[in-house]
């Protein structure tokens, strides 16, 4: 037996769905959790249990109950300066190395793909719009995407309970750039406005960059792909890629026995770049020639 | 050597909860049931982080909070002082900013926000 009290076959056309949606597989984990995340959907849809939801997802042409079906499965787990020394990191580290890299262009692209509900985007535009000196007269471009349109709906709005402000966010930072409102946190105008989130597929649409991105955050999603797709969405990212770029993965995540993509960057520990960028790149280290 | 928290809260319920968490982070942890029992601790002790409420009975967290910004450490650092209180308007938060608050964590709270605030004051 798989999870609860649904039939085997149940679990098992819930977890195709998720990956051919989504190429997300569900570990063993999270599949006895399947019940009590699909529980609101089947109340709002008046459904009696899974058995019955499966049917339904068969036999009818519901477009909505398929994608609450898909969302509820998905794991939206985030909060604000995830691991804060990676923001230190980029912050100090990786935006200065971006400058100087883009000094001619001064544009600055960044994209976070399975940005979820937000909160490590608005991070990151928090970071920006505090140096805003810094950064004058550059065009800034944080584009957010995720699979799931609940989460890019919360996204957007920039609204956050108690439990959610709390997590990651300093308290400065917190009355900075939130209002307290009668439904919670709410992101302030001048920061939603400085991201664009959309729902997109990354195994399958393009994300909505004017040009490629020059910082891109993947945190925390690949590892719940098969290897094959991980593979796929490693060159989905390198596709998006700026040559000289930097990759932000999570914790536990990394490029090795993954993908030949991307490599560990040889400047920045932590964060990857482009594996072909190696090649491109003068050899410093070399006398030059007399 | 693990690190020493000062519990500041008139609610045994609440200290008790807090020292639970605490002592799970490998906190040393001593109490004080109100501004003026936290104040002769601090006379004399050295806390690294202070978890301190706002509503008490003889002295308030922000009454001890003003009388604490005048205490003399000498060579060690300021300990840090994080808000734990059911006040939780965006005001109240202004205001323990201003008197020197170092974070502040809103009541209801669990593990995973403690411990993230005292991360963020350099605690944890």
């Amino acid at each position: 037996m798989m999870g609860g009290s649904a039939s085997e076959s149940a679990y098992r056309v819930l977890m195709g769905v998720l990956e051919s949606r989504t190429g997300q597989t569900l570990s063993p984990n999270r599949i006895w959790r399947i019940e009590m995340s699909l529980k609101p959907v089947m109340q709002r849809h008046g459904i009696a249990d899974l058995d019955a939801l499966v049917a339904g997802l068969v036999t009818s042409n519901s477009r909505q109950l398929l994608d609450d079906t898909v969302d509820a499965m998905l794991n939206n787990e985030t909060f604000f300066y995830r691991e804060h020394s990676v923001f230190d990191d980029i912050a100090n580290n990786a935006l200065e190395h971006i400058r100087t890299i883009n000094a001619r262009t001064r544009r600055l692209t960044i994209w976070h793909c399975g940005v979820s509900t937000g909160q490590e985007a608005y991070s990151l535009a928090m970071l920006l719009a505090e140096q805003e000196a810094k950064w004058a007269g550059w065009q800034i471009d944080i584009v957010g995407t995720d699979v799931s349109y609940h989460a890019i709906a919360r996204a957007r709005v920039g609204l956050y309970t108690q439990f959610e402000i709390q997590r990651g966010l300093p308290v400065q930072r917190m009355v900075r750039w939130f209002d307290q409102t009668e439904a919670g946190w709410l992101a302030k105008a001048d920061l939603r406005r400085r991201i664009d989130f959309s729902v997109q597929n990354m195994l399958t649409d393009r994300p909505p960059l004017a040009s490629s991105a020059d910082l891109i955050f993947c945190r925390n999603l690949l590892l719940y792909f098969s290897l094959p797709m991980r593979q796929k969405a490693f060159a989905r990212l390198r596709a998006m890629a700026a040559p000289q770029s930097f990759l932000v993965l999570g914790a536990g995540e990394t490029v090795l026995g993954q993908t030949d993509q991307f490599v560990a960057s040889p400047r920045l520990r932590g964060l990857y770049e482009p594996a072909d960028q190696q090649v491109r790149r003068p050899d410093l280290t070399r006398p030059l020639a007399a | 050597m693990s690190k020493s928290c000062l519990v500041v809260d008139d609610s045994k319920v609440i200290r008790k909860v807090a020292r639970h968490i605490l002592e799970g982070m490998d906190f040393s942890v001593e109490e004080a049931a109100d501004g003026q029992e936290a104040l002769t601790y601090c006379r004399a002790n050295r806390p690294d982080v202070i978890l301190l409420d706002w509503n008490m009975p003889v002295m308030s967290g922000m009454e001890f909070l003003t009388v604490f910004n005048d205490l003399d450490f000498g060579f060690d650092e300021r300990p840090r002082v994080v808000f734990c209180t059911t006040e939780n308007s965006i005001d109240h938060i202004r205001a323990a900013i201003e008197a020197g608050a170092d974070e502040y964590v809103m009541k209801p709270f669990d593990r995973e926000t403690l411990e993230g605030k005292l991360q963020l004051v350099g605690v944890a």
